[in-house]
């Protein structure tokens, strides 16, 4: 991953910021220069809620590169407080995983480029317990 | 008269490692076949690829290959990606170009190596199908962004795990009678209830396999076919989605699949029902139950049960992916549209030998491209 | 030392890992007796960062905590200093990422500090001196580390991860503690160090005890105790930095401070020792409890040497921010024991290679 390609995103990686249309009221991640409902640029970047719930959920065995040390983990889709939806993975799971359960936003490391490259930190959702 | 493309030649490679063939052979091996059948050369040629510039250092695919090939004189050639629907949209690229006029042939080749890299490498650049930035930074792989759905569909459908498990033994059953087929064994369902699971609930053995071929098509202009029995390519149609899976209305649909049907049906002017054969894509045995839901062939939640109940064997209501589909006959990521859309056109031409659907006249075949993102859908028909 | 203008702590927040690897599992692996390290050190078990976890990433848990009890904006936080010996990167500010992340910035100081396991406390008197100068309005002083000693040796029984932020800003009673005064007291005591090179660092075993933490310790907190006219039992808690769970009391006697004054800041029996982290995490966990009116005494200490001493008397602002944030002892019970492969799994012990990268 380029440098600026990660630099570009830290809003949105490190504090999950969406969109809110300023236009049509539709806010939506991850972040765009125009609304993907009605197509407006009058757009401003907003904080998205740090806690959700669980919608669909899938524990990966077999992982992409830089993701080894990780495994078993899950990937999620989560429902935000204010509906807008988010891809991600859990961490600090010690239990079951259900749809519907609460979860909140923490900040975590993702993956790193090898021993010299960067680390590329991120939002990951804990179970609410 | 009709201005639609006819088929005038078809290749298939045989699907699985390939040790010996890079893909400009593997190109010239199906671009030969449909060249030296029809007796026609290309006036342009478009390739479905998706990650050759990722794997194997080489973008420029549609001219690199056809110049290492050497089948025919260079041609205006492209590449046309659209993840694993390449495919279906190289031979929509090769469908315009004709009807309109602009080329009066096409040669379309979808053309993959997946093989010669360790499986995580292959992983990591299949993910490329999902958004780089908020999908496969986190580490999603694109088979964990299919269970998403396969779960949620299950929960909402409430359908059996062996369900799913069926489609893949009967796609292994078809695929014994297929000499192009990647897995040409036979398994039960207990094989892929026991597989490794890959990302919970899909096994192993829910997902196609990885592995290299080609597939190749030759359209020209009807006034450049000859013989009794053409084969024309009646209408084909795209629909699309967001994507990111967090940016779908609903986990268990893919209604790109559907806008394809409606728009290729259409230009067709066509219906579901008159459809005599269909090749679905399989990449994952949900994606199979998904996608007679959302071409027509059944109502919502009940894909899966077509299959449990025998409707899309050979002599079922309507033959399904008689080949073996991705599942057995195989998955080289940018060929399979085009696998898929020879697989109709054979059917049709009364050439699927052990694998034949009696006396097809309409068939249509598609292909997915994403976790449902960007679905083509292309209907053939015979002439008279 | 005390500032020109009064100030208080407006937050504080922490964030212990919920990993725990006991003393019985580390002396099972390099054949010792745990007796041998349980009672001599007092520490049954230490918390383990998760594989996804780094000190920039606890500093931010830590952070919010305590930004959630100050109610203040980001924005208004014109000094971040991180604390840690284990930073992510050797050159490239943890403060940033932390700032990012927080949403700290950009008008602002940032930088990260090494001082052992007084990197935090060095932090925090730079951001009230700050604070009093008027130069900024708010200051987060940030202890965070990913401690980790050589593979068998003594320190490994010890060395644990945890954070803790404490946001300090103009003085008043609707803050939660006001500082009274603070001492600092440096020597180049040389009892654990770690050069470039080197993966673990090396120590001096018995000369970390007399001439290294009790003389720093003992020699801050007597020079506080003197500077602002306070004797021991003017104080109703008390923490010390605590490498383990017998310094600290040792200490305590020493200086003629009841071992109860102790008992709610010493955490590590349960956690170990989180070095930047240490005294501050004990000192959260007293503000956690501690009423309006009450005194309370911390006193670092880092290898190389130094210690940070203060006095804070608790404000009745306290009990409006208390409830705002996780508490100490939340993160405290919230234990996941792991044994010692996956223990090194996590914290990079095993040199990857080949199919896993």
């Amino acid at each position: 991953m380029t440098v600026p390609r990660y630099w570009r995103n830290i809003g949105a990686h490190y504090r999950l910021e969406g969109i809110r249309c300023k236009s049509c009221g539709e806010v939506s991640f991850p972040p765009r220069s125009s609304c993907p409902k009605c197509h407006s640029k009058d757009v401003e970047v907003v904080q998205l809620p740090r806690k959700g719930k669980v919608v669909s959920f899938s524990l990966l065995r077999s992982p992409p590169k830089g993701f080894e040390a990780y495994v078993p983990y899950y990937v999620v889709v989560v429902e935000l407080e204010n509906g807008v939806r988010v891809l991600g993975t859990l961490t600090d799971v010690f239990g079951e995983v259900k749809e519907g359960m609460e979860v909140e936003a923490v900040f975590r490391k993702i993956s790193e480029d090898g021993e010299e490259g960067l680390i590329y930190y991120g939002t990951k959702f804990r179970p609410i317990t | 008269m009709s201005d639609n493309p006819v088929v005038v030649g078809t290749g298939l490679t045989k699907i699985g490692r390939r040790w010996e063939d890079s893909l400009s052979d593997l190109f010239a091996e199906a671009s030969r076949q449909a060249i030296e059948e029809a007796g026609i050369q290309p006036q342009a040629v478009f390739v479905g690829n998706m990650v050759a510039g990722e794997l194997d250092g080489q973008e420029h695919l549609g001219l690199a290959l056809e110049d290492r090939a050497g089948v025919f004189p260079l041609v205006p050639a492209f590449k046309v990606e659209s993840a694993c629907s390449s495919g279906g949209s190289a031979l929509l690229a090769g469908y315009m170009a004709v009807k309109s006029g602009v080329y009066d042939s096409a040669l379309v080749v979808g053309v993959e190596k997946l093989s010669e890299e360790p499986s995580d490498n292959i992983t990591t650049a299949l993910a490329e199908a999902a958004d780089a930035d908020f999908e496969a930074y986190y580490g999603a792989s694109f088979t964990s962004l299919n269970a998403l759905l396969m779960r949620s569909y299950m929960k909402e459908y409430n359908v059996p795990r062996n369900w799913f498990s069926e489609i893949a033994v009967m796609m292994h059953k078809n695929a014994v009678d297929n000499p192009y087929a990647q897995l040409r064994k036979a398994i039960t369902v207990d094989d892929v209830n026991r597989s490794r699971v890959i990302a919970d609930p899909i096994r192993l053995l829910d997902c196609s396999p990885t592995g290299d071929g080609a597939a190749a098509i030759l359209l020209t202009k009807p006034e450049l076919a000859k013989g009794d029995v053409q084969v024309e390519l009646a209408g084909m149609g795209v629909g699309v989605d967001t994507i990111g899976v967090n940016g779908r209305v609903s986990l268990s649909d893919v209604p790109a699949t559907a806008r394809a049907a409606r728009a290729a049906f259409s230009a067709a002017k066509v219906e579901v029902k008159d459809l005599d054969v269909l090749e679905v894509h399989d990449a994952f045995t949900i994606m199979a139950a998904l996608a007679l839901e959302d071409i027509g062939v059944v109502g919502k939640g009940e894909g899966a049960k077509f299959f449990h109940e025998g409707s899309a064997e050979r002599d079922g209501k309507l033959p399904v992916n008689p080949e073996g589909g991705l599942k057995a006959r195989g998955h080289p990521v940018g060929a399979t549209g085009v696998y898929g859309a020879v697989e109709v056109v054979r059917q049709l031409q009364g050439k699927a030998g052990k694998m034949q659907v009696p006396n097809a006249e309409i068939g249509a075949f598609h292909n997915l491209g994403g976790s449902g993102s960007h679905a083509v859908i292309g209907v053939f028909k015979r002439k008279r | 030392m005390k500032p020109k203008n009064p100030v208080s702590i407006y937050g504080w927040g922490s964030y212990v890992p919920p990993y725990r690897l006991t003393v019985a599992e580390i002396s099972r692996v390099w054949g010792r007796d745990p007796v041998q390290y349980e009672e001599e050190l007092n520490v049954k078990e230490k918390a383990v960062a998760g594989p996804d976890e780094d000190s920039a990433t606890m500093a931010v848990e830590a952070g919010r905590n305590a930004l959630s009890r100050a109610g203040v904006d980001p924005k208004e936080i014109g000094a971040l200093y991180v604390g840690t010996e284990s930073p992510p990167y050797a050159v490239k500010p943890t403060a940033t990422t932390v700032a990012e992340a927080l949403g700290v910035g950009p008008f602002s100081l940032a930088a990260d500090l090494e001082f052992a396991c007084k990197a935090g406390t060095e932090g925090l008197q730079a951001a009230i001196a700050l604070v009093s100068s008027g130069m900024v309005k708010y200051g987060m002083a940030i202890g965070s580390d990913t401690a980790q000693g050589g593979p068998g040796d003594h320190l490994e029984y010890t060395a644990a991860s945890g954070a803790t932020a404490i946001i300090v800003g103009p003085s008043s009673k609707e803050a939660a503690a006001t500082l009274e005064g603070s001492v600092s007291f440096v020597s180049d005591t040389p009892d654990f160090w770690r050069r470039y090179a080197a993966r673990y660092p090396s120590h001096g075993e018995g000369f970390t005890g007399e001439p290294a933490y009790f003389k720093h310790v003992e020699g801050a907190t007597r020079a506080l105790m003197e500077e602002l006219g306070l004797k021991p039992s003017d104080f109703d808690y008390v923490v010390f930095h605590q490498p383990n769970g017998r310094y600290p009391l040792t200490a305590a006697k020493a200086l003629g401070i009841s071992p109860s004054a102790l008992k709610v800041g010493l955490l590590s029996p349960m956690i170990g020792n989180t070095y930047a982290a240490a005294s501050i995490t004990g000192f959260s966990a007293i503000l956690d409890v501690a009423k309006p009116g009450q005194r309370v005494l911390v006193t670092s200490f880092g290898s190389g040497a130094g210690s940070d001493s203060f006095s804070f008397v608790i404000e009745e602002g306290i009990e409006g921010r208390r409830d705002k944030a996780k508490k100490v002892m939340d993160y405290v019970s919230k234990r996941v024991e792991i044994d010692y492969a996956l223990y090194l799994k996590f914290r990079g012990g095993i040199r990857l290679g080949g199919g896993a990268k």
